[in-house]
Parts: C-alpha cells; sequence; structure tokens
C-alpha cells in the first residue's frame, strides 16, 4: 500500500542544513497499523508529512497504491484525496460548521452532490460520537470533540490510508481517550494507518508494528511485544526508559 | 452600584472640555468681527429654481386653467398655431383674451434643485465608490501576487505597491492627469478615478496580504491534505477567514479614500471642496461652507463606519 525508498528530506535554513529525514525506507501492508515513535526532533512528523506530499522530500520515492510521489507528472491532488491526515492541532475550519466542515472537500473534490455529502457526514459524526454538534461551529467544541470531527473529516473522503501526526498531543488528558477509542475502532475496521504518537499504550495495544526513529534514520523495527520488552538498541532503551 | 454610577465624573468632565473648547472658539471667532451668515447656506443644499416661459410667437391666450399650485395657459395664434405652458400659479402675469407678442413672459415654472453642497457631495460619493470598487478589485489580485511563489509576479506586486505608497497621491493625480491623461487622450474623471483606484489598490493588497498570512499554515495543510487545490483552498477556507480580521483595516482604507478623493479637484473634478470653495467665491461664507464641508464628510465616513461595525457583528457568530 505505501512503500518509502530510501526517502531523504533536507530542510536548509539560515542556521545551515539539516537532514531531518535521512534514508528512510518502509512499506505498509493494506490493514496494518504502523506506529513510529522517537525522541523530539527526530524526523517523525516530517516523515509522516513526506507521505502525502504536505513536505516534498528531497530523495528517495514514496509509493501509494502504485503511485510514485517523486514522479513529477503525479497529481499530488489525487493521491491526497486517498490520503486522510489528523493534524496535532486539529485544524478544522473554523468559519464553517461541523457539518460544512464534513462536507466541503467532499463537494470540491469527490464532486458529490450536498445530500449525499451530508448524509455521509452525519453517519460518520454518529460514529465518531458527535452528532448533536452537527450544526456548531468549532470554536464551540472541546479539543477532544474537535479531534473526533477532525478524523471523521478526513474519514468523509473515503480514504485508504489514514495517517495520524501526533492526534492526542495538544490535547487535555481527560480527553486523550475519547480520540484513542475511535483510532483503535478504525483499526479494528481494518483501516490502514500509520501514527506518530507518544501514546506508548496505544502502541501497544493497536500497532501491527513499531518504528523507532532518532535523528532522521530508523532505529529499531518490531512487533510491540518485541520493542516494548527487549528492544534491541541502545537508543531506543533509553527513549524508552524515559518514556515509560 | 455599576459602571454607570462610576463614570458620571468623567462624563461630566467631558462635556466640560467640549464646552470649554466651543466656548473658546466663539470668544476668539467674536474678536475678529466676522459676519456669520448661516442664512445664505441652504440654498446651496437645495433651492427652488425659476424658468421664465416665454410666448414663441404672436397669439392671445384663450384660457387658463389652474391645475394644482400651476396653471395652464393656452396660447392661439391663428388657426394652426397653438401651444399650452405651464407656469407657477402666483408667478403668473397674464390674463384671459389678452394679446402677446413673440419673448413676452407668461410666467415663471418653479421647480426644486440640488444645490452645488449636493452635486458635489453626489460626484465624491460615486467617485469614491468606483475607486473603491477598483482599488479592491486591483488589491486583491496584487495582495494574492504578493504572497504567489512565482518571482516575477511576486516583485511586480511589490513594485507596484512601493512606488504608490513612496509618492504623494496629490503628485500621483497630476501625473495621471498631465501625463498619463495627456498622453493616453483620458477625461479627467479617468484620470481621477484611476488615481484613487491605483492609490487605494496598493495599500488594499498590502492588507490582503497581512491577513492571508494571518491564517494559519495548518488550515491550507488541512485543506490539502483533503485533496483541495491550491485555488479551492485560498476560496473556501483561507480567504473567507482572512476577509473577517480585514475588513477592520479594510473599511478604514475606504474611508481614508472618501477622505482622499479631495484632493482631485485640484484635476478640476468638481466633488464636495471645490464646490465648497466655488461657493465661497461668490458668497464669501468661508467659515460657513467649510464647516459644512467637514461636517458633510463626517456624516458620510460616520455612516460607513456604522455600517461596517454591523458587518463585522454579523460574521463574528463562528468565533
Amino acid at each position: 500500500m505505501i512503500k518509502a525508498q530510501n526517502v531523504v528530506k533536507i530542510f536548509s535554513g539560515q542556521s545551515g542544513v539539516v537532514r531531518a529525514v535521512d534514508g528512510v525506507s518502509t512499506e505498509v501492508a493494506k490493514g496494518e497499523v504502523v506506529v513510529i515513535i522517537g525522541p523530539s526532533g527526530s524526523g517523525k512528523s516530517t516523515f509522516l508529512r513526506c507521505i502525502n506530499g504536505l513536505e516534498a522530500f528531497t530523495e528517495g520515492h514514496i509509493i501509494i497504491d502504485g503511485v510514485d510521489l517523486a514522479d513529477k507528472k503525479t497529481n499530488i491532488n489525487k493521491v491526497r484525496a486517498e490520503v486522510g491526515m489528523v493534524f496535532q492541532q486539529f485544524n478544522l475550519f473554523p468559519h464553517k460548521t461541523v457539518l460544512e466542515n464534513l462536507t466541503l472537500a467532499q463537494c470540491r473534490v469527490r464532486k458529490r452532490s450536498k445530500k449525499v455529502a451530508e448524509e455521509k457526514a452525519r453517519m460518520l459524526l454518529r460514529k465518531v460520537g458527535i452528532h448533536e454538534k452537527a450544526d456548531e461551529f468549532p470554536s464551540r467544541l472541546s479539543g477532544g470533540q474537535q479531534q473526533r470531527v477532525a478524523i471523521a473529516r478526513a474519514l468523509a473522503m473515503d480514504p485508504k490510508i489514514m495517517l495520524f501526526d501526533e492526534p492526542t498531543s495538544a490535547l487535555d488528558p481527560e480527553m486523550v481517550g475519547e480520540v484513542l477509542d475511535v483510532m483503535k475502532q478504525l483499526a479494528k475496521e481494518g483501516m490502514t494507518m500509520m501514527v506518530v504518537t507518544h501514546e506508548m499504550g496505544f502502541a501497544r495495544e493497536v500497532a501491527d508494528r513499531v518504528i523507532f526513529m532518532d535523528e532522521g534514520k530508523v532505529v529499531e523495527v518490531g512487533t510491540p511485544e518485541h520493542f516494548f520488552t527487549n528492544p534491541r538498541e541502545e537508543r531506543a532503551k533509553l527513549f524508552l526508559k524515559q518514556v515509560l | 452600584m455599576n459602571a454607570t454610577d462610576k463614570t458620571w465624573p468623567w462624563k461630566l468632565l467631558l462635556a466640560v472640555i467640549l464646552i470649554g473648547v466651543a466656548a473658546g472658539t466663539w470668544g476668539a471667532v467674536q474678536r475678529i468681527d466676522y459676519q456669520w451668515r448661516w442664512n445664505r447656506v441652504p440654498q446651496y443644499f437645495a433651492y427652488l429654481a425659476e424658468e421664465a416661459r416665454k410666448v414663441p410667437f404672436d397669439g392671445k391666450v384663450t384660457a387658463i386653467v389652474p391645475q394644482g399650485k400651476d396653471v395652464l395657459v393656452t396660447l392661439v395664434a391663428g388657426k394652426s398655431e397653438k401651444i399650452v405652458l405651464t407656469v407657477s400659479a402666483d408667478s403668473l402675469k397674464v390674463k384671459e383674451g389678452e394679446e402677446l407678442f413673440a419673448g413676452d413672459t407668461v410666467g415663471f415654472e418653479k421647480s426644486w434643485r440640488l444645490g452645488p453642497l449636493m452635486l458635489g457631495l453626489w460626484t465624491t460619493l460615486w467617485l469614491s465608490a468606483v475607486s473603491s470598487l477598483f482599488g479592491l478589485f486591483l488589491g486583491l489580485i496584487t495582495g494574492l501576487a504578493r504572497v504567489s511563489k512565482n518571482f516575477t509576479i511576486r516583485w511586480l506586486a511589490l513594485l507596484y505597491v512601493e512606488c504608490i505608497r513612496g509618492t504623494p497621491l496629490l503628485v500621483q493625480i497630476f501625473i495621471a492627469y498631465f501625463f498619463l491623461g495627456t498622453v493616453f487622450n483620458l477625461s479627467r474623471n479617468v484620470c481621477g478615478v484611476g488615481a484613487l483606484a491605483l492609490f487605494a489598490g496598493a495599500y488594499v493588497a498590502e492588507i490582503v496580504r497581512a491577513g492571508i498570512q494571518s491564517i494559519s499554515k495548518g488550515q491550507t495543510e488541512a485543506a490539502r491534505s483533503l485533496g483541495m487545490t491550491a485555488f479551492q483552498t485560498m476560496r473556501d477556507v483561507v480567504m473567507p477567514q482572512a476577509f473577517k480580521r480585514i475588513l477592520p483595516p479594510l473599511s478604514g482604507q475606504f474611508i481614508s479614500l472618501i477622505k482622499d478623493s479631495s484632493l482631485v479637484s485640484v484635476i478640476a473634478i468638481t466633488d464636495l471642496s471645490k464646490s465648497g470653495r466655488e461657493i465661497i467665491t461668490s458668497t464669501f461664507a468661508t467659515f460657513e461652507v467649510w464647516l459644512l464641508v467637514a461636517a458633510m464628510y463626517l456624516l458620510v465616513t460616520s455612516l460607513l463606519s456604522q455600517l461596517v461595525f454591523y458587518m463585522e457583528r454579523r460574521l463574528a457568530v463562528s468565533d
């Protein structure tokens, strides 16, 4: 489903050149849930953002469903419609109601009629448990509710893959659970997911595979049982000691 | 108990200061022995125009029929020529059966006409409205060009903005009229509107650019991650939010434009300011006319501010 080959992302700014992602290769199969963890600044978020082209990578290939993002002829908008993304800061559209947040891209990108889009939106809002807030503006919702709307908004496009970029990091602790529950439900339904998170409990419970990144490189890959109980690499051991 | 109880001394102080300023001004004017002639002013808002109705040929008055405040005077010459003239009843100068000669005055037709102050105000209003419209359009395009990824487009926009913001409007109006107007054979109205629109456009562009850049990058990323194109993202996500933020500075800019439009009087467009100057040359009521002109500008600009204030509240529902 997703195939990353030797992906390199170089940021060049005034402070010099940073290899934020430094030769990452991995594959994600259909229905697989892959959790990427690592210390901040390890390039995990940047790598995730490369997968839907929000960051243009410098070298390598990312192939999604047979389409190579490095190919200049690729229509990135078509790829993005198939790849849902959930952000740390929710990024709901504040000038639109919850329902409109879910229908906008359906109408614009999928060319669905307003009626069909609204039906889909209400169905998804019911699924994430906030259908009674459909006509509210996002600013009236709690952080946890906003993030669930954001997940529903991404799902409304019927994506083949869902990317989560630290979806619970900006939430108050009591709201983390409700968002994770929605994500667990999605994983159970067989959604292909890549999740960057600091929620070790979620990684242990839901992940099929854990990727540990540090300084732009994949340091260790393994099943959750293996990774959390018996990591090979020193850096992974150190990281786990700090977070667990 | 509540806030109003505590603010009354300050309200009193405000009133005292305002009365003091007014009294001071009054006293100063008294000392220079100025003759106030407010009674001369109303006719410049609207006046009763009297137009003489004259007989076009020799003939006889055959009928005088009253109709409201007017009378219809029928005049017949020979067998073929007949004419009906309408004049105001109190200005009627002929009797039924009277013989008249060509050029005689039958009476006057009276009608209300807008005076130069109102005509000038109208000129100021349409001039500002048309230039605002073009300025908004120009500013929107230029503002978007300022955040373009293309180097050439970005720099063209920047040069335009810098040239306009770095030179006085008065000079721009002179250049538009005496240079561009002469070269391209443009009328003074086109030059006036053009200069004002170009001027407003540059400022609007900076407001639009700041507005767009104030919308967090996450909004663009969220829209793009859903597969929306750059254009859709701009139209459906960024601009509606930016518009709400730029409404106050934008309206300020257009209120400024109404005031700045007074400068086009230098190329002989008879706007409110120029009307004022023309009235002064015939009445010498300098103080009255300038104070009135200022009050009229103030009235228009405050009405506009109120309208914007109302719109802002309407737009604030999603906050």
